[in-house]
């Protein structure tokens, strides 16, 4: 299992791997959107912390056809089909080495964005907090939906639409935790326990699905 | 160890590409399957791997040296496409291979240059995958069969794209295989050079298929 982790963290950053495709269009968009809504100091303070989640969203989004559809391409799904180690455990290696490559980087790099939307420390502090613990739900829940696409031609936009309706309880909370932290009356501790939970559940949940839709989908 | 199917019928879409294929192979031995194109050998095969789900019937492997709920856990698959990755070089993806599959009980695998010098082709493990020849590829997806040590070997097209010399070298593989008692089904065009061995075959949409000895 390690050695899986390792190769497909080593594929991520190979040539056409692209773990870094989803930090530069996570980039492009927080980047665009100051231009876009002027120089408001205090409406873009105000905005940030959804705009960063809403981009980290749709980058983490990015590259999760690939998640399965390179393995088919070549061949290796039969293999890691035909195993002994369960495949559950096989396709939640890959989720954490595809987060690791992919989803790490934008919570690294949200601080710094950060500070393009002019937000102050405590709601950058929360902002990546919040991502740190809901981007990997994103992945589990991209995995079965990059499962069951796994046999189609150009399935990228279809798992994102397949994706999106249950990632949206991830992007609520996360950014109703973030919400809470910077404005007083709200408690912060309830959303993002929420989120937290979230992530748990979709990291059985959607393993548990990639598989089955995996199973289902070799010919 | 035997591997014993009964009855082993499969369907794609609408149609059942064969049905009731029984057969029964000890260890040290091997079944070509021969027939035209589509008659369903490469579907035979996946039925075997676990990789299709079979119609009726069921393929066993009695006796091995470690109980399998599955055939496809004692198996090597070597299918149309090789599993290797082009990013990588040969020798990080017969590493991936080696620790991933792990050697099934009864026996161990050889190391990665080991296996590499086998196919003829030591030497150019540090190459990214990509960016060998065809038939190179080919050759180092086959090392990879001995990277890990499984008793059955599933064999689909094997030989295709490669040259007389490494046909002969494969055939000298596979016939180490079984003087280890391993089990071979390859489906093919070509003789393999193999002596001895059991031939299976399929007649294609006539639904029936005739076991020759």
């Amino acid at each position: 299992m390690i050695a899986l982790l390792a190769r497909d963290l080593k594929l991520s950053m190979r040539a056409g791997g692209g773990a870094l495709i989803g930090v530069l269009f996570f980039m492009t968009v927080v980047a665009v959107i100051p231009f876009g809504v002027g120089p408001d100091l205090n409406l873009l303070a105000r905005i940030g912390p959804a705009i960063l989640w809403i981009g980290a969203l749709l980058a983490s989004l990015l590259g999760l056809d690939r998640l399965f559809q390179a393995e088919r391409e070549d061949g290796s799904l039969d293999l890691l089909l035909m195993q002994e180690t369960p495949l559950v455990l096989t396709v939640f290696i890959k989720c954490l080495a595809h987060w690791l490559a992919t989803g790490l980087p934008l919570v690294i790099a949200s601080p710094l964005l950060g500070l393009f939307m002019n937000m102050d420390e405590v709601a950058i502090g929360a902002t990546t907090l919040t991502l740190l613990v809901g981007t990997p739900a994103i992945t589990f829940i991209g995995a079965a939906g990059a499962g069951i696409a796994v046999a189609l031609p150009r399935g990228g936009l279809l798992v994102s639409i397949l994706v999106l309706p249950l990632a949206i309880p991830v992007l609520i909370f996360g950014v109703s935790a973030v919400y809470a932290a910077i404005q007083d009356p709200a408690p912060f501790l309830p959303p993002f326990l929420i989120l937290v939970a979230l992530n748990l559940f979709f990291a059985v949940i959607g393993p548990v699905a990639a598989a089955a839709a995996l199973r289902l989908s070799s010919d | 160890m035997r591997l014993v199917a009964e009855g082993l019928s499969a369907r794609r879409g609408e149609d059942l590409i064969f049905r009731d294929i029984s057969f029964e192979i000890a260890g040290g031995e091997a079944l070509i399957v021969t027939g035209a194109n589509g008659s369903g050998k490469s579907t035979l095969l996946r039925v075997l791997a676990g990789l299709l789900a079979a119609e009726a019937g069921t393929a066993r492997l009695l006796a091995a040296a470690q109980p399998v709920e599955r055939l496809a856990e004692a198996a090597h698959y070597l299918g149309h496409r090789n599993a290797m990755k082009r990013e990588l070089t040969v020798d990080e993806n017969l590493t991936f291979w080696k620790a991933f599959l792990g050697d099934f009980a009864g026996g161990a695998g050889l190391s990665v240059d080991e296996a590499a010098d086998r196919v003829g082709l030591g030497g150019i493990v540090h190459l990214p995958f990509g960016t060998l020849s065809a038939g190179q590829q080919r050759r180092m997806a086959m090392a990879k069969l001995l990277v890990a040590w499984r008793p059955v070997w599933i064999l689909d097209e094997p030989t295709a794209a490669l040259d007389v010399a490494a046909e002969s070298m494969f055939a000298g593989l596979v016939t180490a295989h079984l003087s280890r008692g391993g089990i071979a089904i390859a489906a093919t065009h070509q003789p393999l050079g193999l002596d001895g061995v059991r031939e299976l075959r399929m007649t294609g949409f006539t639904g029936v298929a005739e076991t020759v000895w």
